[in-house]
């Protein structure tokens, strides 16, 4: 039986949506004025935004997708009062070969550690594989990211790549990591519950 | 100071107009043995307007692209393509790309010898902690040419190309500066 019943972008406490252009900037704002968060989400210099520059990221982005359609975006919110805490995307998107790259990101430290991490990746892989039908995702993570890599490694990521020394920060060099997960991998991994994370349906 | 940073033993690096390259590299293009070696995006043709426009293009592109056209040194012949790409400017890793579109010059040493001078570069003008690229593990031709440059292979992707029905991996290889500084004081004892 084809299950198209159970939502994609509904998990136990979050779900994913589009972008609010009225409200979302004004929290993007906040969470780059946070140079933590800038470490652990991206790879370039931390740099604070200003909600006009966040709208312009976000005009961008909408642009991206229109033209590139090699990506697919969302914000992660709660599902109790649709509030912003965080973004996800399917990036990369090379479609004859099947692969893709996840980035994931919880915005404010008081959402994470609660699970959140684990429902919107869970979310995200099963977009990937069951609606994208991608063949495999591949995620980087700097060496120092220690919650991404437990977070990826919990869904069966495979280690593939260690670029030695990529990374610059505070004096000293870092590895960048370079995780994969087959469809096949998934596929076993799905049917084991994740994280004794109840299932919904 | 050293020799001359830009010429090597059998090819120099230069920079070529537009109009110059796209009229060898749209011939190349049509090659798809060339194609599936240089990358993994589906082989197509494209005209040589097409091409010139994107060249044109990436020409207004900031400080994070350093490309180069390969000639020969015999007959100043264009041969092949390099280049240094700086995903973040500030990060001190480049990823390097090359093709060699003339297929008489394949598993001649062309392209190692290309890729020794934009590791000089690399290293002694642009002053980068490290270099990366990725090859397709079925050129075993490219393989041999990184490791001959000092590249070590860093992992592979699984199965992340499929072509011909078939599955394969991308290997992705690394070299810092002090491995590069290490072969130069090597070579010159």
């Amino acid at each position: 039986m084809l299950d198209i019943q159970t939502q994609l972008f509904e998990g136990r406490d979050i779900c994913f949506g589009p972008i609010d252009h009225e409200k979302d900037p004004d929290v993007e704002s906040k969470w780059t004025h946070d140079g933590e968060f800038m470490r652990l989400m991206d790879l370039k210099p931390a740099r604070p935004l200003s909600p006009a520059l966040v709208k312009k990221k976000y005009e961008n982005l909408e642009k991206q997708i229109e033209e590139d359609k090699n990506l697919y975006y969302f914000t992660i919110r709660a599902k109790s009062d649709d509030r912003l805490i965080g973004l996800a995307a399917v990036e990369w998107i090379e479609w004859t070969n099947g692969n893709a790259h996840l980035r994931l990101g919880l915005g404010a430290s008081e959402d994470r550690r609660k699970g959140y991490g684990t429902q919107a990746l869970k979310m995200l892989l099963r977009f990937a594989f069951a609606e994208l039908n991608l063949f495999r995702v591949t995620v980087r993570v700097p060496e120092y990211n220690a919650g991404a890599l437990a977070l990826a490694r919990k869904f069966g990521f495979v280690e593939e790549v260690r670029r030695r020394e990529a990374l610059e920060r505070d004096g000293r060099f870092w590895d960048l990591l370079v995780l994969g997960l087959l469809r096949s991998e998934w596929e076993d991994q799905a049917r084991v519950q994740i994280g004794g994370e109840s299932h919904d349906e | 100071m050293m020799n001359d940073l830009f010429r090597g033993r059998l090819v120099r690096l230069a920079n070529d107009s537009p109009e110059t390259r796209s009229k060898v590299e749209a011939r190349w293009q049509r090659d798809t043995e060339f194609h599936r070696l240089a990358d993994s995006e589906p082989a197509g043709v494209i005209s040589e307007k097409k091409l010139r426009e994107m060249m044109e293009k990436r020409m207004e592109q900031g400080p994070e692209r350093y490309g180069f056209s390969i000639r020969t040194l015999e007959d100043d012949r264009l041969i092949g393509g390099i280049g240094l790409y700086l995903p973040e400017v500030h990060g001190r890793d480049a990823f390097v790309g090359i093709v060699i579109g003339e297929r008489e010059f394949w598993g001649r040493g062309f392209g190692t010898d290309a890729m020794r001078l934009i590791l000089r570069y690399a290293f002694t003008e642009l002053n980068l902690h490290r270099v990366s690229l990725g090859v397709h593990d079925y050129n075993p031709r490219a393989l041999r040419s990184y490791e001959k440059a000092g590249f070590r292979i860093e992992g592979r992707t699984r199965k992340d190309v499929q072509r011909e029905g078939k599955r394969s991996s991308s290997l992705w290889m690394g070299i810092l500066r002090r491995e590069w500084m290490q072969m130069q004081s090597g070579e010159k004892t």
